[in-house]
């Protein structure tokens, strides 16, 4: 690099440059906060939703699955499955079936363990997964099977 | 070794290679399980293999920063450490909390570890890299804390280089952005919003801070190249790293429920987040071209070039290979992603780490360099670890390409576990890339204990 442009330059371009883009960045929070109760339909996050999230937590479902794209590759993307297994016609029973026949025990294929979560935290769960695959995510995934 | 209080960080570094094997041994047991999904079920479910695997991988990392940190601060200040034995505390706190957590991942189930922990009182756990129980998290703080006082109190009383300025930014951006691990909302979107400030502001923000202040600190080193070049340009590198960085955090608000416009503020941001990884490259060869001297520990000049160039691969040209909102559309959360994390965490933070420890590591144990022989045998577990590395990362694309073409292309997709089963190939390629990976690690230990030879003395 050339001698007329200091290190001194350098440093005040940095500290410069990190300011502003921080500052801009955080306006661009303010907004999207403005923006998100739109998208994301929070009127719907009820109790039940709240618990079904800490168990999808607790259970770290996040730890094979993703959900609206991030988390674990080794498992479906679940952000969608209430749609994908049937939505308001036969969605819920799905999951709630699903979680209670694991393991699948099929030699070799990938495996899900069993939580033993009873009837309320099953319902908590699908609410949970119900309001997420509400939330508008630009119309992803590209198709329903995530 | 020029101060006596850089001794300490010799545990650090030793820490630090002993769970990066860890690390290694449990991606190994998943990247079987994704072939043979049943293999130690349920004793070791896929998702506590994985918890195991990045938080050994994180916590190795920290380790390797701050043993760094201890031994690199003292020379640049050229005084003595303020508390050596508040760096030797801190490293058994580490190590111990460290150690418990992965035992609690291994004996006890996830659930029952969030009840006995206090998960009820802040629940933060169960979120992908920060599944650490909330006593776990508050003693990341307390040793940060700690790391930060005493390596701010010692510059205080030193000499005030721009490399220790720098780190010193970058160590106390990673406490801070710790920070936002407390934050958990029940509402999912906002949850994921501000995950990423610790997330992608660490790896893509203050973690280059203290990646460029730890290589031009080896530069100067091993090439003798005036201070001043050097830290002119990590000063344009940091700056492009924040300038493109913080903004380009949007590439990952392209789909999780936020506004459209991230799609346009990730893209063309993120879009330039590889120059400051390419500057990286084009600055470590120059210095070592331009070098003043001929430094005997040609191991460590091998680890810093290459730093440069697989942090610009596995970040710059994996990480824009996705990156812009069309692409990521359909390899968002696929096959593709595990591909680019594996590279640019190896290329940069790994070798980094790598770099310090093969240039301090001789110093610490009273030479300037190791011998002929040993070397020759750390050269071959950098190509060992690096080659494998790109083969992971080649299979990996290859899985992610085919699964992408399967599963979210054409009219006629197929399901999740299908699409799956037609790429089981490239997963198994990419399992025994992992053993010669691993072949490269315990190559890279052995080097340490070779005996050939006679070392540079110091
Ligand atoms: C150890 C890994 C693992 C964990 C942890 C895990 N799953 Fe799964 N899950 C799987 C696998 C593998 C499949 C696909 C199995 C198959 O098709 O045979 C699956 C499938 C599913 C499906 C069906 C998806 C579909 O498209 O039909 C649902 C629903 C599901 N999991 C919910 C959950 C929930 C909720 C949790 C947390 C409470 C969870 N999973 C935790 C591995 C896991
Ligand atoms: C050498 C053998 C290795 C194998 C077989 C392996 C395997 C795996 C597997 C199977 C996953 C989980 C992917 C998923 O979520 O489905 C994973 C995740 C991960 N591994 Fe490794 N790994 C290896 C080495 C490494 C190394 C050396 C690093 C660091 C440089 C690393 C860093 C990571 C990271 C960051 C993730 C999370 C990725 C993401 O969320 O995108 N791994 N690894
Ligand atoms: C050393 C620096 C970097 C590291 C360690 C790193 C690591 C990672 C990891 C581990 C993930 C997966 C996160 C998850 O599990 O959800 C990820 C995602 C991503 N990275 Fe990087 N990255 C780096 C730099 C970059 C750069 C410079 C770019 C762009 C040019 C980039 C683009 C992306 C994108 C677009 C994603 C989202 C992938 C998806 O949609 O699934 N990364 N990165
Ligand atoms: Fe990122």
């Amino acid at each position: 690099m050339s001698e007329t442009f200091t290190k001194a330059m350098a440093r005040n371009i940095f500290y410069g440059g990190a300011v502003f883009f921080f500052l801009l960045f955080l306006g661009l929070t303010f907004d999207s906060m403005k923006a998100l109760p739109k998208r994301d339909h929070r009127e719907n996050i009820t109790e039940s939703v709240t618990r079904g999230k800490l168990i999808w937590e607790t259970r770290n479902c996040v730890g094979c699955h993703t959900i609206l794209g991030e988390g674990a590759y080794f498992a479906p993307e679940l952000g969608n499955v209430y749609k994908r297994r049937g939505g308001d016609n036969g969605g819920a029973e799905f999951i709630k079936a699903w979680i209670q026949s694991q393991p699948t025990g099929v030699p070799g294929r990938r495996q899900m363990p069993q939580f033993h979560l009873n009837d309320q935290q099953l319902e908590d769960m699908v609410q949970f997964l119900k309001w997420t695959s509400e939330v508008n995510t630009g119309t992803w995934p590209p198709n329903i099977e995530g | 070794m020029q101060y006596k209080s850089q001794a300490v960080a010799k545990p650090y570094f030793i820490a630090a290679i002993a769970l990066f094997v860890g690390q290694i041994l449990f991606g190994l047991i998943m990247g079987y399980q994704y072939v043979v999904g049943d293999f130690l079920f349920p004793a070791i479910p896929f998702n506590v293999a994985r918890m195991v695997h990045t938080n050994l991988l994180i916590v190795w990392l920290l380790f390797g920063f701050m043993g760094a940190a201890y031994y690199l601060i003292p020379e640049e200040t050229e005084t003595e450490l303020y508390s050596p034995k508040l760096a030797l505390i801190t490293f058994w706190v580490f190590l111990a909390a460290g150690a418990l957590t992965i035992v609690g991942y291994l004996m006890v189930p996830y659930a029952t570890l969030a009840a006995m922990t206090g998960n009820d009182l802040l629940p933060t756990m169960g979120r992908e890299f920060l599944e650490q129980p909330l006593p776990t998290k508050l003693g990341i703080v307390v040793v940060a804390l700690s790391l930060l006082f005493n390596i701010s109190m010692t510059v205080l009383k030193g000499r005030k280089t721009s490399i220790s300025l720098v780190l010193l930014l970058g160590l106390w951006g990673l406490a801070v952005f710790f920070l936002f691990s407390f934050y958990n909302s029940h509402n999912l979107v906002l949850d994921k919003y501000f995950w990423w400030w610790t997330v992608h502001l660490w790896v893509e923000g203050v973690w280059e801070l203290i990646l460029g202040a730890m290589l031009a600190f080896v530069l100067i080193k091993i090439t003798g190249v005036d201070r001043e070049v050097i830290e002119k340009w990590l000063y344009v590198i940091i700056a492009m790293t924040l300038i493109t960085g913080i903004i380009g955090t949007g590439h990952h608000y392209f789909w999780i429920g936020t506004p459209d416009y991230w799609q346009w503020f990730g893209s063309v941001f993120s879009a330039l987040e590889p120059i400051p990884f390419f500057m990286m490259t084009v600055f470590a060869f120059n210095m070592v071209n331009r070098r003043r001297r001929e430094h005997p520990n040609k191991a460590a000049t091998l680890w810093a070039l290459g730093t440069g160039v697989m942090a610009f691969l596995g970040a710059g040209v994996w990480g824009f290979l996705h990156t812009l909102a069309p692409v990521n559309y359909y390899t968002h959360g696929s096959q593709i992603t595990a591909a680019h994390g594996h590279m640019a965490f190896y290329g940069a933070y790994v070798m980094v780490n790598l770099t310090m420890i093969s240039y301090a590591m001789p110093m610490l144990r009273g030479r300037t360099a190791n011998s002929g022989p040993a070397q020759t045998m750390e050269m071959w577990s950098f190509w060992l670890m690096t080659v494998s590395i790109v083969f992971i990362t080649l299979f990996l694309t290859a899985a992610g390409i085919l699964q992408i073409w399967l599963q979210r292309m054409g009219t006629n997709p197929m399901g999740f576990m299908d699409a799956q089963d037609q790429v089981r190939l490239f997963y198994w390629l990419r399992e025994i890339a992992g053993f010669v990976f691993l072949t490269g690690l315990v190559l890279y230990i052995w080097s340490f204990f070779c005996k050939k030879g006679e070392a540079v003395k110091a």
